[in-house]
């Protein structure tokens, strides 16, 4: 198939080794997968804050960047989730539905459209807790939220569990919000930096040697918090471990 | 006379701690060092507590600033650990309720469809109601807001010569600013529900819908009890504390003029209204006196008993995690030589039935689920959104009765979606957060700096060539600047966090340089 990868703005900018990871990935299951060099962003920081006016520009701007492929792939769900579920400063032409409707987050893209049932390179000898961004898990439905008396379901954890060597540990409170949150982070950012504090700390006492998320916005705020209290964890992304990271 | 010689250990004694002798055992030790100033070795008076923190700042319709009052919240770490603990484990108990039930969601689903459906038809449920009451010989008012509601209350006790009221718990009263009001008149409200009356006798709004004091430690109780009910300020035991407050508030009780309670629910086909209460409380302030006055919102009503069989399952469970509530007390009419008033009250509620993004927050039974599982509630206390309803709820209610003063509060959320989950008639309220923010923005309620920021960073994300330019120069500065630039006041990431490690490259640049840049 023909693939658009879309990598996010913190992510190229700060995590490259994630969108390295997702590219390398997903040419391992024989994609062709094209890099639109004119990418930005989603938009979603503009809609998120309420200005959805503000981000009509940007939205169509990614239309024309991700038309015509057969899916379109992102590492990061709350972009996914922009531009499927709020997407709508724009025009709904034939082409913006088109798009929407064909942007994956990676988990789902590898879950539900390529069904992946080996990633016979990958190994990853650590024990890990497995961070499921809200947006991730509530919205794109990446698994069963604690809150809900549903059967138990997990796209990451269905994932992950086909790492070699790979063990899991489990926080108390494993659907806590980590208080990212988008531009909350920085307009409440003592509530966001507790959560955060609050979040690495019991991933710590669970045992946690990593962090694992389908979301290095999550990830980039947890570093944060936990270099500055000093918590000795260490933060990845699944793109990289799929891909056969061992580290 | 000879002065009595002095034994050596005795005189260390009464010398003053830096004149002792480095070997004096009694001195005080502290991570092996010995402290040498006199302030060490005196003990405080009395233990020092932590002081409770106090709400947000209100002046008048000003926007409530939520983010600094809960900075305030988190500053004092005790509080906020009780606080984040006690509502958390409120959610677990939840949690074990549902798990007990196969057919939770589809009674939260059957709870949603109730009260969507008495929304849409709430003329004729009102309607019924209101004759089914006065067939029970129920005297029914009507008030359109909070003033008419306050008057038309007054003037009920007026009529009886009433001067004092015993009530239990409404968040209703709250909302139409009930207390002040009474005691503007003269007359004396006694809270009959405990959290309620520590908040009473604190001069404090409830933080919470469901646990009033639920921000407050033991020994706040007892610093608010020793100046009002004259406890021991140093007897933070809570049977102690319990118990005085039963003593002194039960001679009041006994003594009241009238009763007031709120209501649950009030059900159209009986004309009948329930209170649920913990405490036996509202069953005190109703039956007491002979006078009964119930404050009933509107959205309150539900067609028939059955109804409220799917409803009552459903409040205790997600409000504290237990099955029901230890009272679940129905009023019919007034008892013999006695007299039962209810006022409806509408106080904004018609308004928001006509929002087509918001109507559906009038299906919220007031359980307080919302607040216990919303992370940034229990970091923040109930007292920071400056407001009747606080944590989710209160963010998509609150600016349907100013939308100045609370167009802060659709921004105090990480828009998580926990809250819409636990919610028992399935209000959805993260969209409804993200919708009152667009909102704002259209009624021009929000600052002007974050306008100027996210119009400049619409311009920026919409022109590559200049958005690339923007990244080249962030990247250069990250990685070049000195730590004491980045981490200033004025940067709000980097006041409680790191920042992001720069990188040696961009994706974009390793994607040009590997693979050459194509398309």
């Amino acid at each position: 198939m023909r693939l658009g990868l879309f990598v996010p703005c913190f992510v190229d900018a700060f995590f490259p080794e994630v969108g390295i990871a997702t590219l390398e990935l997903l040419e391992r299951f024989g994609h062709e997968v094209v890099y639109p060099r004119d990418q930005t962003c989603c938009a979603q920081p503009m809609a998120d804050n309420g200005f959805n006016a503000d981000s009509a520009a940007t939205e169509a701007l990614f239309v024309r960047n991700f038309s015509g492929f057969d899916y379109v792939v992102a590492p990061e769900g709350s972009c996914v989730h922009h531009v499927r579920d709020n997407f709508d400063a724009v025009e709904q032409t034939a082409d913006v539905k088109a798009v929407r409707a064909r942007t994956y987050e990676l988990v789902e893209f590898l879950h539900d459209i390529e069904k992946v049932d080996a990633f016979p390179w990958a190994k990853f000898p650590h024990r890990v807790g497995l961070h499921n961004k809200c947006i991730s898990l509530r919205r794109l439905k990446h698994a069963r939220p604690s809150e809900l008396h549903e059967p138990y379901f997990s796209k990451p954890m269905d994932l992950l569990t086909k790492v070699e060597g790979i063990e899991f540990v489990t926080p108390a409170r494993p659907d806590e919000c980590c208080g990212f949150g988008g531009t909350f982070s920085v307009f409440d950012e003592a509530v966001s930096a507790k959560m955060g504090y609050d979040k690495v700390s019991d991933h710590a006492r669970a045992g946690a040697e990593y962090v694992v998320s389908a979301d290095a916005s999550c990830l980039m705020h947890q570093r944060g918090c936990a270099e500055r209290i000093g918590v000795p964890i260490k933060f990845i992304h699944i793109a990289q471990i799929l891909n056969g990271a061992t580290a | 006379m000879s002065p009595t010689p002095v034994a050596p250990d005795e005189r260390n004694g009464m010398l003053h701690p830096e004149l002792r002798s480095p070997n004096d055992p009694d001195a005080i030790v502290r991570s092996g060092h010995r402290l040498d100033h006199a302030e060490a070795s005196s003990k405080p008076l009395r233990p020092q507590h932590e002081a409770q923190p106090r709400g947000a700042k209100v002046h008048g319709s000003r926007p409530v600033d939520q983010a600094e009052a809960a900075a305030r919240f988190l500053a004092a770490p005790e509080h906020e650990k009780m606080h984040d603990e006690r509502l958390w484990d409120l959610r677990q108990k939840r949690d074990r309720e549902m798990h007990g039930m196969p057919e939770w969601e589809e009674l939260r689903t059957l709870a949603s469809a109730i009260k969507e459906h008495t929304l849409t038809h709430l003329d004729e449920y009102l309607g019924q109601f209101e004759a089914n009451a006065r067939s029970n010989g129920v005297h029914v008012h009507w008030a359109r807001d909070a003033a008419e509601h306050n008057k038309t209350v007054h003037g009920i006790l007026k009529d009886h010569g009433a001067k004092s009221l015993i009530k239990s718990k409404s968040m209703l009263t709250e909302e139409c600013g009930f207390r002040p009001y009474m005691a503007s008149v003269g007359i004396e409200v006694i809270e009959t529900d405990l959290g309620e009356r520590i908040q009473q006798l604190d001069n404090e709004d409830p933080s919470h819908v469901v646990v009033p004091a639920v921000h407050k430690l033991r020994t706040d109780v007892a610093e608010v009890f020793a100046k009002t009910i004259g406890t021991d300020p140093d007897n933070s035991d809570v049977h102690y504390l319990a118990e005085a407050q039963r003593e002194a508030t039960r001679p009041l009780i006994l003594a009241a003029d009238a009763g007031m309670t709120g209501c649950n629910f009030a059900v159209a086909e009986t004309g009948t209204f329930v209170v649920c209460t913990n405490e036996g409380n509202a069953d005190l302030s109703a039956n007491v006196p002979r006078l009964h006055i119930a404050s009933i919102g509107i959205e309150k009503i539900i067609p028939r008993l059955e109804h409220l069989a799917v409803l009552v399952r459903l409040l205790s469970r997600s409000a504290l995690g237990s099955p029901i509530t230890q009272y679940t007390s129905h009023f019919r009419g007034p008892r013999a030589g006695g007299e039962m008033h209810v006022v409806l009250v509408d106080n904004g509620r018609s308004a928001r039935l006509g929002m087509a993004k918001f109507w559906t927050s009038l299906k919220c039974i007031r359980c307080g689920a919302c607040m216990n599982t919303c992370p940034v509630y229990r970091r923040s206390g109930g007292l920071s959104y400056g407001a009747t309803y606080s944590g989710p709820i209160g963010l998509i209610i609150d600016p349907t009765f100013d939308a100045r003063k609370y167009s802060n509060l659709p921004f105090a959320s990480t828009l998580n979606g926990s809250c819409s989950n636990v919610c028992p008639v399935k209000i959805n309220i993260h969209e409804q957060i993200y919708a009152w923010r667009q909102e704002l923005v259209k009624r021009h309620e929000v600052p002007f700096a974050k306008k100027a920021a996210m119009k400049a960073a619409g311009e920026l994300l919409s022109h590559p060539a200049a958005y690339r330019a923007a990244i080249a120069a962030a990247d250069t500065a990250l990685a070049h600047l000195p730590r004491f630039v980045i981490y200033n006041g004025l940067n709000a990431w980097g006041k409680h966090r790191e920042v992001p490690h720069p990188p040696k490259q961009t994706f974009h640049s390793w994607h040009r340089e590997h693979r050459g840049g194509k398309k």
